[in-house]
């Protein structure tokens, strides 16, 4: 079971969460090239080790939110706290 | 022995009935079955990874190409990975009329593998059954089961009465909480003994020329003329790889490293669009033979097999979750658990002997990426999520032909690494997402 650090409920199992995967800043649709899109849709970086990711806590506070995790051991590094702007996404 | 362009070394021990009994009375031992060489500084082609697909890779670069100056690199031991964690599930029945063509060939090989590496690979021609559930499943079912026939594949979409003719032990009333609708049936599916296949390619690789060498791992990828860092990316060529035991200069590499393929493509300074994720199993202590075929259900993510042996195999979706981490969970038991019971309520009683998991590189179309990259010399048969074990014959032989010939197999043109760029990607979705 992994134990997920919502920065509103605190830590719930992974399955009452949704996982969004790797969290990327998204291109200006204004300007972006084909292969900027491409690179943004498809390639991922699947690191093994840091990794900043999008979760969507389903079951609770119904929030999208980045976390950090270690995809190698999945312990969680210094999650947002409630209040916290730093991982809530628009 | 079948024409076979130099390097052939020696002949193996041949595996028959007759060596058995002459080895047994006499006492003595096997020889050893593949070489443990040192390393060289120079290879004409390297395969990274030892599993099925870099072994079959080597073994069809030798084969059909003459190139023995190869060398399989695998940070482990042969087989350590997905080639000896996956349920040994062999089929055709695919979605795409590129998916058919291609795993229909894997099948082909598959059938006269025994033969042509001498060793019984306990391939067991039992039949496949794909549950449905749904009415949009049972559309799937038939949208399969007519791109199959035009492809000359033997599927066809049968109802409960000929399920319960086929596996007397499906519950197929209208109790259950997903009542079996009807099923695609697969005649030509089955399992094969993974291990074997791993053993056979490597022996068969062995005694041709090729170098296995385990316990070497790829630190880096030495690359020229590339866009990004140290010559590496698009534009650049490959010049060698950098190991544990020292660097090897060689002017291709094969990445043949399923979960690790991101982690490997990057040595390169290829991106792949592909992500790690753990796919579990379990097994169940051994009963008498009573499940004569395969029976997959895709709406409640199991898949179930017999062994010879009498074991029930259970495989699952994978985990959810990106990781690299092989550590099971609970809520994977329960949940399989659960599914088995509702398709199968006779097997209350059994008890699981065992549950492991392996790494799955998955990919968004739920089709490998096979091929050249914008790395001179650096191919990758990769993407091989839940459907790698099945493919391996036909991606190895096809792989090969690339790196020898330096041109793209029309069978897998269509899983070329480039088709992320102009869109045209395969899905196979309906037939791969926990379809085994």
């Amino acid at each position: 079971m992994l134990l997920v650090p919502c920065p509103n409920c605190g830590p719930r199992n992974s399955a009452d969460l949704r996982y969004g995967g790797e969290s990327h800043a998204r291109p200006d649709p204004a300007t972006a090239a084909p292969l900027q899109w491409r690179g943004y849709l498809y390639l991922r970086d699947n690191p093994a080790g840091w990794l900043r990711e999008t979760w969507y806590c389903r079951s609770g506070c119904r929030r999208w939110f980045t976390l950090e995790r270690n995809t190698a051991t999945n312990e969680f590094r210094d999650p947002p706290q409630p209040g916290d702007k730093r991982g809530a996404k628009a | 022995m079948r024409g076979i362009a130099g390097g052939m070394r020696r002949r193996p021990p041949k595996y028959s009935a007759a060596t058995l009994a002459w080895r047994g009375l006499k006492g003595d031992y096997w020889p050893r079955v593949w070489r443990d060489t040192d390393l060289k500084r120079s290879y004409d082609a390297v395969v990274i990874g030892g599993g099925v697909h870099g072994l079959a890779t080597a073994y069809y670069l030798a084969r059909n190409h003459g190139m023995t100056n190869v060398a399989v690199l695998d940070k482990a031991y042969l087989g350590s990975g997905a080639s000896g964690r996956n349920t040994a599930i062999v089929r055709a029945n695919y979605l795409t009329p590129e998916g058919v063509a291609f795993y229909d060939r894997s099948l082909q090989l598959y059938n006269s593998m025994a033969l042509d590496l001498n060793i019984n690979v306990m391939f067991s021609e039992r039949g496949h059954l794909t549950l449905a559930h749904s009415d949009a499943a049972l559309r799937t079912m038939h949208w399969r089961a007519e791109v199959n026939k035009l492809q000359g594949v033997n599927s066809s979409v049968i109802g409960p009465d000929e399920i319960k003719e086929v596996a007397s032990s499906l519950d197929t009333s209208d109790h259950p909480r997903y009542p079996i609708l009807g099923a695609l049936y697969h005649p030509p599916g089955g399992i094969v003994r993974h291990d074997a296949v791993v053993w056979g390619y490597a022996r068969a690789a062995d005694h041709m020329g090729v170098e296995m060498h385990q316990k070497t791992e790829v630190l880096d990828i030495l690359c020229t003329g590339g866009d990004g860092a140290d010559g590496k990316g698009a534009g650049g060529r490959v010049t060698g790889v950098r190991t544990n035991r020292g660097d090897i200069s060689t002017p291709i590499v094969i990445n043949c490293t399923a979960g690790w393929a991101g982690l490997i493509s990057a040595m390169a300074g290829v991106r792949l669009p592909i992500t790690t994720h753990p796919l579990q199993a379990a097994v169940t202590e051994p009963v008498k033979v009573f499940l004569p075929t395969v029976v997959v259900s895709g709406s409640l993510h199991v898949y179930i097999s017999q062994t010879d042996r009498g074991e029930l195999v259970f495989g699952a979706a994978v985990d959810a979750v990106a990781t690299y981490s092989i550590r099971g969970s609970l809520e994977f038991t329960e949940e399989l658990a659960g599914h088995v019971l509702e398709l199968m309520p006779s097997v209350s009683r059994m008890r699981l002997l065992r549950q492991w998991s392996g790494l799955c590189d998955m990919t968004p179309d739920y089709s490998p990426v096979m091929g050249f990259t914008p790395v001179d010399g650096f191919l990758v048969d990769v993407g091989w999520g839940t459907y790698g074990f099945k493919a391996a014959p036909v991606s190895g032989e096809q792989i090969a032909e690339a790196a020898a010939t330096g041109r793209t197999p029309e069978l897998i043109a269509p899983f070329a690494l480039s088709r992320f760029d102009t869109g045209e990607l395969v899905g196979e979705k309906g037939a791969a997402a926990v379809g085994h």
